[in-house]
């Protein structure tokens, strides 16, 4: 009652973040906090992080939250984005069947898993959505060797998804699917999947947010944006972004700049 | 007081629709006083003929006048009723009520004038039941209260009985006789010679699109002048 | 089975949220319902009375308008609004005035080519009565408007009935937004893909219940009408 009367008072901002910040549940952990201490409501759009930064490209939000360090150092250098901002990580997991048809379950090494997956041609589900998670696996295959455009055979599966939709679509067919660790942790139809492989430096998952750049866009709130990037990467910020627990395990670990 | 819209003047009249004449070099006056029957067979071109004096169709060729213009005062002046009654999906009542809206009569006046209406054709007990679950002669009552709510000075009827049985065809019959009485003049199509002898005082014989004769009723049935009348009379025996 | 009541149960559950996504839902779709019918109604008795060249090729369009796909409106709809495009001024994007915009454009052709149908047949009874008694142009309309309100009220539930059950429209130009752009539809098609299936079916059916009530209440009122005026 009193977030939605302060919230009244200071306004809103629009957000364009990603689907696994939304299907994780940080969102919802993390959002009322700011709100109660800023009176500001924040407005999530959860997208793919290639739409997202397009939606801030053309100027209808005022920060953009995802993980593709690359997409977003981009953006900043175009000069779409003000400033880019280290927030927190997760990493990726490769989630499979329990049955293991190509052998990876246990391992460490998710590049060779790759190149094992690929040689057995068991399926292989990919989001093709341009997202962070997307682009992620698109690395690997690249540092396994594999040219997908020469090599996609029936087994790679490139479905144009979400990963909520992507994690269904693998639970269905049985296939090996590329996934962050906060959207699998909430996914509630497993139907037969489990983590194949995890640990592998490669998975890391950051998470950047950035200011739309008002030069270009004269409507971005950025004072309001600011107060809410401000708000991401100081201690109390970062401490709600630790505290959030999924069957008592943290999802996302802050790593903003100190 | 307002001069008379009659004579109805046609002059050289023609009516084609898709390529095919209907009507054809009608030439006649329309006078005030005597009932006028439009006689003549089924597809003889009675009900085009009437839409045209009445002014839904527009003459293809030819002119329609009346004897003072002004389309507004017109539609209330002269009125008609059809072989099958459209009534709105509102009460009797509320019919007539609509006519005399668009009449341009005052708001706090029309409700009285439409019960008297109602009254003179003997509808009174029925004007708050929807006008479409009355019977067919009672809907063609209203058809005639609507009509009569204006005090038109010219009636077209267009087989006004047509679809009725005899009893209601009398029912109306008596009421288009009242409003002859009092004044109206009456212009009505049919087919049937026993009420164009019990209405009528002239006879406008069509044939096939055309005038082909005019006549006062009795002269009409005493001695029809053409073959075709003849031979029309003589195919449509009077049974009432 | 056990599904559908799990999943009812857990919808329950979500009291003041899946109220207010509820009432989001009904104030998005039936308002654009009745912008599109404020609209949609005179332009199907315009096309019904008036003749003009090229109304043929009018009416065949939009005919065809009705099938058009929700996503595709909703990325027009989106260009249009966006900072970005020409309607960006407003700043309706991801707000629910865009989804009221995008489902009236999808439900106006639907509204007038049903409308247009019904007053064409209606206008074909009562044309001569209402001209002879000397109703014309947009009287004529209104009375012909009026008298086919029960044809014309299955026309704007048809309308309804795709405003409730699109998705395509309103995820793009509302952007599914936590507690202010979410509805019914968006919500099952979060919840899918979230995996939760259960609760996704238990919102259908909350949907599905929803829009039966509606059509439920339509159809009395239409006859208690019916009953009264014929």
């Amino acid at each position: 009652m009193g977030v939605a009367l302060a919230a009244a008072l200071a306004g809103f901002i629009t957000v364009a973040s990603t689907t696994s910040t939304e299907q994780s549940g940080l969102l919802r952990h993390l959002l009322p906090l700011f709100t109660a201490q800023s009176g500001i409501e924040v407005r999530v759009v959860a997208v793919g992080t290639g739409q997202a930064l397009d939606i801030g490209r053309r100027g209808d939000a005022d920060v953009v939250f995802v993980h593709a360090r690359p997409l977003e150092e981009k953006f900043i250098a175009e000069g779409e984005g003000v400033q880019r901002f280290d927030v927190m990580y997760n990493d990726f997991v490769l989630v499979g069947p329990s049955s293991d048809p190509a052998g990876v379950a246990g391992t460490k090494d998710v590049v060779a898993a790759f190149r094992k997956i690929h040689s057995a041609r068991v399926p292989f589900v990919s989001r093709g959505d341009k997202s962070g998670t997307h682009f992620a696996e698109l690395e690997i295959w690249k540092l396994a060797g594999i040219d997908l455009a020469k090599d996609k055979g029936p087994w790679y599966r490139d479905t144009g998804q979400g990963m909520g939709p992507a994690l269904n679509t693998a639970a269905g067919m049985g296939a090996y699917v590329l996934a962050d660790r906060g959207t699998w942790l909430s996914f509630r139809n497993r139907a037969g999947l489990a983590i194949a492989v995890q640990g592998d430096q490669r998975l890391f998952n950051p998470y950047g947010v950035m200011l739309v750049n008002p030069a270009r866009h004269a409507n971005v709130k950025k004072e309001l944006g600011q107060a809410f990037i401000d708000w991401l990467i100081s201690p109390p910020g970062q401490k709600a972004i630790a505290d959030y627990k999924v069957g008592g395990e943290q999802l996302f670990f802050p790593n903003a700049a100190k | 007081m307002s001069a008379s819209i009659l004579p109805l003047v046609l002059d050289n009249v023609g009516y084609a629709s898709n390529g095919q004449a209907i009507i054809g070099g009608v030439s006649l006056a329309i006078e005030a006083g005597a009932s006028t029957i439009i006689l003549g067979a089924n597809g003889a071109g009675k009900s085009v003929l009437m839409r045209l004096m009445h002014g839904l169709l527009e003459p293809t060729s030819g002119s329609v006048k009346w004897s003072e213009t002004g389309h507004a005062s017109l539609r209330r002046r002269q009125a008609m009723v059809f072989q099958r009654p459209v009534m709105l999906r509102r009460s009797a009542l509320a019919n007539v009520v609509y006519a005399l809206e668009l009449a341009g009569v005052e708001a706090g006046e029309r409700e009285a004038q439409a019960r008297g209406a109602l009254a003179e054709v003997g509808l009174q007990h029925l004007a708050e039941r929807p006008a479409r679950v009355l019977s067919g002669g009672e809907q063609q009552r209203l058809a005639l209260a609507r009509a009569w709510a204006l005090h038109p000075e010219v009636l077209f009827l267009d087989e006004p009985t047509a679809n009725l049985d005899p009893t209601a065809a009398r029912e109306i019959e008596t009421v288009i006789k009242a409003f002859d009485a009092a004044g109206t003049k009456i212009v009505m199509a049919t087919h049937n010679l026993g009420q164009a002898r019990r209405l009528g005082d002239e006879v406008i014989y069509v044939h096939g699109g055309r005038v082909v004769e005019r006549a006062s009723i009795d002269q009409f049935f005493a001695r029809p002048a053409t073959a075709e009348a003849a031979a029309f009379m003589k195919g449509e025996l009077p049974w009432v | 089975m056990s599904a559908i009541a799990e999943g009812l149960r857990r919808v329950f559950q979500l009291d003041i949220e899946l109220w207010h996504i509820v009432v989001l839902s009904l104030e998005v779709s039936l308002s654009a319902v009745l912008l599109a019918t404020l609209v949609g109604l005179p332009l199907g008795a315009l096309l019904a009375v008036k003749r003009f060249s090229g109304r043929r090729g009018v009416i065949v369009v939009l005919n065809a308008l009705m099938g058009l796909p929700p996503v595709v409106v909703g990325l027009v709809v989106y260009l249009m609004l966006s900072r970005a495009g020409p309607l960006g001024e407003l700043g309706l994007l991801f707000t629910p005035g865009a989804m009221i915009v995008a489902q009236t454009v999808l439900v106006l052709p639907i509204i007038a080519a049903l409308a247009r149908q019904a007053l064409e047949d209606a206008w074909r009874e009562y044309e001569e009565q209402l001209r002879s008694l000397g109703a014309e142009g947009v009287k004529a309309a209104l009375t012909l408007i009026w008298d086919a309100r029960f044809s014309l009220i299955t026309a704007v539930l048809a309308g309804l009935g795709r405003a409730s059950a699109e998705v395509g429209a309103v995820m793009i130009v509302g952007g599914n937004i936590d507690g202010v752009t979410r509805v019914m539809t968006t919500a099952i098609a979060l919840e899918t893909s979230k995996g939760d299936l259960p609760l996704a079916l238990g919102l259908g059916f909350i949907l599905i219940a929803i829009v039966l009530a509606l059509n439920a209440a339509a159809q009395l009122i239409k006859e208690a009408a019916q009953r009264r005026f014929g």
